[in-house]
């Protein structure tokens, strides 16, 4: 998302575009994250960890950065950051 | 730092490394288990207080969930099973401008240590008591506990549990805690606020977070772990100050959440300090 002027109430609303950081290796393929992003930007992939687990891969664009799969998951395995202006404009 | 057009690659480290010791995660927890979201859920509050690290201190029990206080890296104390406020009692008198957490489970501090519990809540110790509820002792073996649900399945209950579980804000309130509230760990972000609002409490503050043990309760129950998160979801109800006497769990009804007590009450420390120091120094 870009804007052509940074909105007065950007520190409040938080309409940020995120980037979601997978550490795959501290997964334990809970599948929490995937079932309950709200824009369902996430799936399992196919590939395996090192300790035998699923970790979830990125499906679609349009991560909020809402951190809710940060909160949830019980591993410290995925996290969200706001975009940077490069990454939002992809 | 790093060129930020690659998005994976990136080493960006996790925002709560800096509360955790990572060389040991990951933790022992299996797969599923809410315990790691309470727990995240807690130093996210911790963080989101803006108090120094060095001013907290994390107590737990034995139990599952007691292990949080070995994976916390600020000042913290594995202690005996069901004793975990006790201790904290002691870090409190010794050093009131401490912010002492326990995390424990409702094993540890519903059955061995219930007598404990209600003590601190009646002394109206500055502690903040958070309760991971998983139904069940987990660590030993899914034996039905004080927070088994009725005719819940256990591995001494195989035919159901004949009895009644603790509604724990209940006894909580009726032993004079000044916060109590309950959230599941699927509702994150209401659990990790109210555990920031019951560390700024001054007073005794008690947070019950409702949470899954896929391997011990949910497996004897027929329930997956994701299965547990939709009960959270549809057969609960977030009523802040309902009445405590209504926050009996069984799930066959939705699960009352919320914020049920928030009142202000001279702490324990305050009364103390009042008494034994102000008026000897004044006399
Ligand atoms: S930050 Fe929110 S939108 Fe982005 S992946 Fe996580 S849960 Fe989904
Ligand atoms: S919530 Fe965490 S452990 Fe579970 S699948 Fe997602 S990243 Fe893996
Ligand atoms: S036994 Fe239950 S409570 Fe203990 S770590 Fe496993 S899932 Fe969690």
């Amino acid at each position: 998302m870009k804007y052509w002027r940074v909105p007065l109430d950007s520190e409040e609303v938080e309409v940020t575009q995120g980037v979601v950081h997978i550490i795959k290796d501290r997964c334990k393929g809970c599948g929490y994250c995937i079932e309950y992003c709200p824009r369902a930007v996430l799936e399992f992939s196919k590939e395996f960890n090192k300790n035998g687990y699923h970790p979830p891969r990125v499906r679609a664009e349009g991560c909020l950065n809402c951190h809710y799969c940060e909160l949830l998951c019980p591993e410290f395995a995925i996290f969200s950051t706001e975009a940077t202006a490069e990454q939002a404009a992809v | 730092m790093g060129s930020p057009a690659v998005k994976k690659e990136v080493p960006v480290p996790h925002p709560l490394e800096d509360l955790v010791r990572m060389e040991r995660i990951p933790h022992i927890w299996c797969s599923g288990c809410g315990t790691g979201s309470v727990f995240t859920a807690c130093l996210t509050a911790m963080k989101n207080t803006g108090i120094n690290y060095d001013d907290f201190a994390m107590v737990s029990g034995i139990g599952c969930s007691g292990r949080g206080a070995g994976y916390i890296n600020i000042d913290s104390f594995h202690t005996t099973h069901g004793r975990a406020i006790p201790f904290a009692t002691g870090i409190k008198m010794a050093r009131p401008e401490t912010n002492v957490i326990v995390f424990s489970g409702d094993g540890d501090l519903f059955a061995i240590g219930g007598n404990h519990f209600i003590h601190a809540a009646r002394r109206n110790m500055d502690i903040t008591v958070i309760c991971v509820n998983n139904f069940i002792y987990g660590m030993t073996g899914g034996q039905a506990a004080a927070t088994t649900p009725h005719e819940a399945k256990s591995s001494t209950s195989m035919g159901g549990n004949p009895e009644s579980p603790f509604n724990l804000p209940l006894l909580a309130y009726a032993a004079g805690a000044t916060y109590v509230a309950r959230w599941t760990m699927l509702h994150s972000r209401d659990l990790a606020d109210s555990i920031e609002e019951a560390i700024n409490h001054k007073g005794f503050s008690f947070v019950e977070a409702l949470s899954p043990c896929p391997i011990n309760y949910g497996r004897r129950n027929k329930q997956k772990p994701l299965d547990t998160l939709r009960e959270y979801h549809a057969n609960t109800i977030i009523k802040n100050n309902a009445d405590p006497g209504e926050l009996g769990i069984d799930f066959k009804q939705k699960v009352i959440l919320g914020k049920f007590v928030d009142i202000e009450k001279p702490s324990h420390d305050e009364q103390y300090h009042r008494l034994y120091h102000e008026t000897s120094t004044k006399s």
